[in-house]
């Protein structure tokens, strides 16, 4: 790790404060990627201000069809969430399953979608929930929000204060996990609105994205068998150690498979 | 009696301590004003080195010393020892890799150490180390075993023609030949052995202190062997012998990595005498994938006959053994076992290995846990399945007519071991019952109706233990209210402290409570090595023979206070007792009055062990996703004899995971061209875990050993010697009944089992 300034930030205006005078300055909120980058010398802030003393960005709100979550609530705080758990099961359930009881007790939403890890699972449960992503500047929808790899629609200085999820239906995340790191090797978000369906994939591309041959599959016909003979194309998709594009082509169509079955309980 | 004498389960004494924290591991000793360490090192595989300037190093802030191979080189430091030699089938030495402790001119693997910088701090030395400026000049690089033993391959050093760092033939040839000429059936694989990265939970670490008034240092290190790391660095790299002191404490994992010497021991010993101060350094986990020595990396052609009834005849197997950029300390030898291990525990005429040693731009191989006994018998009991298939055999059935039966011990194998107990074939009818191996095709079926594949695999596997070198030793030391015993073994987590005093307490007849253990001193103990899962067999016949000894030595001393001839006396329950009468003292008051007792023994019988057993595994595989679970997991050890049950089923357990580990998920995996190591993290290297592996179902089905004695086997390695082809062998059992699929290479990931049922 090289030196750097830490400071503790009392008001999202004090941190974008400091963030508009330093370029090289870096939000911490949770630094569950961040810091690890850091002690290996891949990321050399000038500083980092930490926003987990505002506590503004830590609630969690359920009113009018949506659930709202502050930017630096916890993985854990979002699992145990007796009323994400009601509304929204599955995002609890993608909140309960990041990492580990470590990373979930320190890492935070917003930290995991400003990131956009290629393999992260928030992104998919954003994507495939249509969730709107507030910052101190503007409300941005998932759908223009994820840029690919670790890119995001975020301008420098500007912070990411809550994101709403629309309550679906019913809803299932699955995640395929990478036997090393347990980061999703394919993992899918499959949420039922009623007229449409949105379908999310993480980890089998350079970012999250839709496949809108299964949305239209599922919204005809909510079954598991509508997206079973549905196949993506394994062009562009992630080929590494860990699993070659065509695995992971067909990974997508097992998991949405299974996520359907999961959402239908 | 004693309250707690061998064979019963006492709960670990380390326990309490080092789950609350209180232990202290090198790291753990950090005084004020010790130099704080980095090493630089290379990012290249293969390099020469033009030049080195460190004089930005030097200049930065709070940068003590910044030193290089040149600076090794004008203080004449030694070369880290390969002390294994090897000659090859045509009489010549085997060829040598000098390893420095810093490299001089050219670079052979990613992580060669470059330069050492001291400073103030971690952070400080770490900041200097990035303003050293190499100027390398890379050349290609080769990191697959069998790519490098061919003409053409880059040339890891100029004098070993093909990379063929040794070539020889160990059984007999024509034997084995013979008996193949005249064989019904040959079955032949070729198979990898999965390079594994050793990955302790504690990383390697080295803390040197120097005392100006005696010219004598302190190397406190992680290791296994105190004795041997004092006389490698003290005599022959450092040049320095008993100047060097070596001392280990607790021990967080080691799996025969830190038995061997690494180049920053004496490297951190030899900078602390040159600035007359202690300097420390401990791994981080990036260097130890780069620089901690890893384990197996064979490419295997191999071959079994059998005759017309399914009897086998020989075993002949070529392995091309990686041996990484450097020879390691043991590495030569570690191979060589695959020879021995071979026959297993089945009656073979003869058996040959044709054993080809090849350098490659990769870290240096040693041994890891089994250290070539799992390489040895996952040749032979692979073999052994595919054959059942090809004769259409049940794989229990073609074990049973080949084993070595009771009425032939003691009994010389084809690769000339002497075994002197085992029953083969009723541990093996042992672990068919409480395995329900009968009860498999339903649940196979079972499996199918959830549209699972279901695969049963069985593997028998014997591994050679205790031997005579190196010296074991262990040091018995009495007074008037405590006994000390002090072993030249290292802990590193098996509990010998628990399993020490459990022996010397029935020893001597003497409570737990009075027993100290003290271990990792070289001063106090200048023999003995923790390795080869000797400590049982080895230590613990040491121990008993030190506590004769010391009852001996007391027994002058005793006559005198019981005013008796010492030839009346008689020594029983920590007493001595003047024969026929009630007339006692105790051996605390004999040793108070003789002003201590002590013994010191250092020789041992050098026999062999030879434990043995069966496991049995049960997978099902998801045909859609490749994912393959563990369902059931049958284990029947024979080992002689327990010293304490509880400790003997954690050395089970252990070993058994990380076989499933080589298995299924373990694989150090370095790029073809530019031999950079692929998996040098956790991101990319999946090492076993709690949910990967179920409830094992373990037994015993012990025969005494009759070559120690204590009737000691040895256990620590087992685990991992059966676990991989049992594994392996469920797996292919459901790849053969779906697509003839007779192998598969470890490790088995998801996406391998995933592609060979849709080839």
């Amino acid at each position: 790790m090289y030196a750097f300034k830490y400071q503790r930030a009392r008001t999202l205006a004090d941190a974008a404060a400091v963030l508009g005078k330093d370029g090289d300055a870096k939000v911490l909120a949770g630094g569950q990627s961040l810091v690890a980058a850091m002690k290996l010398r891949l990321a050399q802030p000038s500083a980092l201000v930490d926003l987990g003393g505002i506590g503004e960005l830590q609630q969690i709100k359920v009113e009018g069809g949506a659930v709202t979550i502050g930017a630096m609530t916890t993985h854990a705080a979002v699992a145990a969430s007796a009323e994400v758990k009601k509304a929204i099961p599955a995002l609890a359930a993608l909140a309960g399953g990041i990492g580990d009881r470590q990373v979930r007790n320190v890492g935070t939403i917003g930290g995991s979608i400003a990131n956009n890890d290629p393999a992260a699972d928030y992104p998919a449960g954003c994507l495939g929930l249509g969730a709107t992503i507030a910052t101190n500047k503007r409300k941005i929808s998932s759908d223009t929000f994820f840029k690919g790899l670790y890119e995001t629609a975020l301008e420098t200085g500007e912070i990411i204060t809550t994101v709403s999820f629309q309550v679906p239906r019913r809803a299932a995340y699955i995640k395929f996990k990478n036997q090393a790191s347990r980061f999703a090797i394919v993992g899918v978000f499959v949420a039922d609105f009623g007229p449409s369906v949105r379908v999310a994939v993480t980890g089998a591309g350079p970012g999250v994205f839709r496949i809108a041959e299964m949305e239209k599959a599922l919204a005809a016909k909510f079954a598991p068998d509508a997206v079973a003979g549905i196949s993506v194309p394994a062009e562009g998709l992630n080929s590494d150690l860990h699993a070659q594009a065509d695995y992971r082509a067909h990974l997508i169509t097992v998991l949405s498979r299974r996520a359907v079955e999961a959402a239908l309980g | 009696m004693t309250k707690f004498a061998i064979g019963q389960t006492v709960h670990r004494l380390e326990d309490p301590t080092l789950l609350q924290g209180q232990g202290c591991y090198t790291d753990d000793l950090r005084p004020q004003g010790a130099g704080h360490a980095f090493v630089l090192r290379s990012p290249h595989a293969h390099a020469i080195i033009r030049g080195i300037d460190t004089r930005a190093a030097q200049a930065a802030p709070g940068v003590i010393a910044v030193l290089t191979g040149k600076d090794a080189k004008a203080d004449d430091l030694g070369y880290l020892p390969c002390i294994v030699p090897v000659k090859n089938h045509d009489g010549t030495p085997r060829g040598d890799t000098p390893r420095p402790v810093l490299a001089f001119d050219r670079v052979r693997h990613v992580g060669d150490p470059v330069a050492l910088v001291v400073a103030a701090t971690y952070h400080a030395a770490r900041d200097a180390a990035e303003l050293i400026d190499v100027d390398y000049e890379p050349l290609p690089a080769v990191a697959d075993v069998f790519a490098a033993a061919q003409p053409g391959a880059p040339q890891v050093w100029p004098g070993i023609s093909n990379n063929i760092v040794a070539d020889l033939h160990m059984g007999s040839k024509d034997a084995t030949d013979a008996a193949f000429a005249r064989a019904a059936h040959v079955v032949k694989i070729e198979l990898i052995q999965n390079r594994l990265v050793a990955n302790p939970m504690e990383p390697r670490a080295a803390f040197a202190e120097y005392d100006p008034a005696t010219d004598r240092s302190t190397l406190h290190t992680s290791s296994q062997s105190v004795a041997m790391l004092r006389a490698h660095i003290g005599d022959i790299v450092l040049k320095i012998g008993d100047k060097l002191r070596v001392r280990s404490g607790n021990v967080g994992g080691a799996f025969g990595m830190k038995a061997m010497q690494h180049p920053e021991q004496p490297m951190i010993v030899w900078a602390s005498r040159r600035l007359k101060r202690a300097v420390r350094w401990t791994s981080d986990r990036s260097e130890g994938f780069l620089t901690d020595v890893q384990g197996r990396d064979h490419k295997v052609f191999a071959e079994l006959a059998l005759d017309r009834g399914g009897r086998f005849l020989a075993v002949r197997a070529t392995v091309y053994a990686g041996m990484g950029a450097y020879l390691s300390q043991f590495a030569p030898m570690i191979p060589q076992s695959v020879h021995s291990m071979m026959p297993s525990v089945y009656a073979f005429e003869a058996a040959h290995l044709h054993l080809i040693e090849v350098t490659t731009n990769t870290v240096p191989v040693d041994a890891y846990r089994g250290a070539g006994r799992p390489e040895g018998i996952y040749v032979t009991e692979r073999l052994i399945d595919i054959a059942a298939r090809q004769l259409g055999i049940a794989p229990d059935e073609l074990r049973r007519r080949n084993f070595i039966k009771l009425s032939q011990l003691p009994y010389k194998t084809a690769a000339g071991l002497v075994y002197d107990s085992g029953d083969f074939e009723g541990l093996q009818a042992k672990a068919l019952k409480e395995a329900d191996w009968d009860g498999f095709p339903a649940r196979r079926a079972a499996s199918e109706s959830r549209g699972k594949l279901r695969g049963i695999g069985l593997t028998m596997y014997v591994e050679r233990c205790g031997g005579a070198a190196p010296p074991d030793s262990v040091a018995i030391k009495v007074n008037r209210d405590r006994v000390t015993v002090l072993p030249g073994t290292v802990d590193n987590g098996q509990g010998h402290t628990t399993v020490l005093k459990q022996m010397v307490s029935e020893y001597l007849g003497v409570d737990m409570e009075k027993i100290d253990v003290s271990q990792g001193d070289s001063d106090a103990n200048p023999f003995g090595l923790t390795g080869g899962s000797r400590f049982a067999v080895v230590t613990g016949t040491a121990a008993s023979i030190a506590s004769n000894e010391v009852i001996d030595k007391g027994m002058e001393q005793a006559a005198k206070m019981l005013e008796a001839a010492a030839a009346d006396i008689e020594y029983r329950d920590g007493d001595y007792k003047v024969k026929g009468t009630d007339r006692r003292t105790t051996l605390f008051d004999v040793a108070g009055a003789a002003g201590g007792l002590e013994a010191l023994h250092i020789k041992n019988t050098g026999a062999l062990t030879f434990p043995n057993g069966c496991h049995i595994a049960e997978v099902e595989i998801d045909p859609q996703t490749g994912v393959t679970t563990i369902e059931r997991y049958t284990i029947v050890d024979d080992f002689g004899r327990a010293l304490n049950p509880m400790l003997l089923l954690g050395q089970v357990h252990g070993g058994t995971v990380q076989g499933i580990g080589q298995a299924l998920f373990e694989h150090a995996v370095y790029d073809n061209d530019s031999a950079q190591l692929l998996t040098g993290s956790f991101m990319d290297y999946a090492m076993p875990r709690a949910d990967d592996v179920p409830s094992f179902n373990t037994s015993f089905h012990h025969t005494p050993c009759v070559t120690n004695p204590l009737g000691v086997k040895g256990a620590g390695e087992a685990g991992s010697v059966g676990a991989p082809p049992a594994i392996i062998n469920a797996i292919v059992d459901v790849l053969y009944a779906k697509k003839g699929i007779t192998h598969i290479d470890m490790p088995a990931t998801r996406e391998k089992v995933w592609r060979a049922l849709n080839s």
